[in-house]
């Protein structure tokens, strides 16, 4: 990574104009030219720098629901539970963490209601209790890691 | 290393989703194309003109529905091997008045108040922070513990050390 996709990276986590061309309109601010970027934000892509690139929706004002939900997975079973979790597509996320409750990961549905649907599946799949932390309140979500 | 930037939520509000809408949402959500005219490929994909396909992304984002257009990082790529949810033990009547505090600190990502589990669980406010290594976090954690002071009624660090799945969400499924 030089310092060009260090740049782009950090430009990029701000967000993208729409419009016609908007990698030109970016890559003019960056000092470079719209094939370039584009070539540099698909090496990035491939190398697995750069996870996503597209709009990030918000599941909540879209009339869905999110959640944070935790399993206590044994030893054992860790990669039995983590094919079952994440065959969900309702699993956003998921993140092995040192702690007795090991596997924590984020539920996004479509319908409020269905997050107790997958709550129980997950349950039912893994044969284990699922904690669910749905947030009361927010204080802050920041988007942005420097590169 | 600091983790910056915050988008305030606007006030929350339901926009409902035409047909057009969920299937642009349906075309984006796994990613926009990487070429000179994204939006365009999306318009061919779902039969609309592309001045419509810009006109509702521009909607989507104002009216919240669309945080941005951009780049996702692996933030562990980037050298932030250490992320860790630190999560706290606070008094629930002081918990709206010291979440935005803690939520403000440069190296915290996201702050949420979440319910307890008790007994398994005693904790209800969640701060994720990040650091190229434990002991940097290990200083953000007890930075945090500072600005609680007496409010700190117990705290752990969960670490995590493999990300299992990174999609974001996904509709219609």
């Amino acid at each position: 990574m030089d310092e060009l996709d260090r740049d782009i990276l950090n430009e990029l986590q701000r967000g993208m104009p729409i419009c016609e061309r908007p990698f030109q309109v970016v890559a003019e601010q960056l000092g470079t030219d719209e094939a370039e970027l584009l070539r540099r934000l698909e090496a990035m892509q491939e190398e697995g720098l750069l996870t996503r690139f597209g709009p990030l929706f918000n599941a909540q004002r879209m009339g869905g629901a999110l959640t944070l939900a935790a399993l206590a997975v044994p030893k054992e079973r860790f990669d039995e539970a983590t094919a079952i979790v994440n065959a969900f597509p309702e699993v956003a996320h998921n993140y092995a963490r040192e702690h007795w409750l090991n596997m924590w990961f984020v539920l996004a549905t479509e319908l409020p209601e269905r997050i107790d649907g997958v709550i129980a599946e997950i349950e039912e799949a893994t044969g284990l209790k699922v904690y669910n932390f749905p947030k009361r309140e927010e204080f802050y979500v920041g988007l942005h890691f420097r590169a | 290393m600091s983790v910056s930037t915050s988008v305030r939520e606007p006030a929350p509000a339901i926009d409902t989703l035409d047909a057009l809408d969920r299937a642009i949402v349906l075309a984006t959500q796994a990613g926009l194309p990487l070429v000179p005219q994204p939006f365009h490929a999306i318009a061919a994909k779902v039969c609309a003109r592309p001045e419509e396909v810009m006109a509702r992304f521009e909607r989507m984002q104002a009216n919240g529905l669309i945080r941005r257009i951009g780049a996702v990082p692996n933030h562990y790529r980037l050298g932030y091997r250490a992320n860790g949810m630190s999560v706290w033990n606070v008094p629930d009547h002081r918990i709206g008045a010291i979440g935005p505090r803690i939520g403000a600190l440069p190296f915290v990502s996201h702050c949420y108040h979440r319910p307890r589990h008790p007994p398994d669980w005693p904790y209800n406010l969640f701060a994720m922070v990040h650091g190229q290594d434990r002991a940097e976090v290990g200083l953000q954690v007890a930075a945090i513990a500072e600005l609680l002071g007496s409010d700190d009624q117990g705290h752990e660090v969960l670490y995590s050390n493999q990300i299992l799945k990174k999609t974001g969400m996904r509709f219609g499924v």
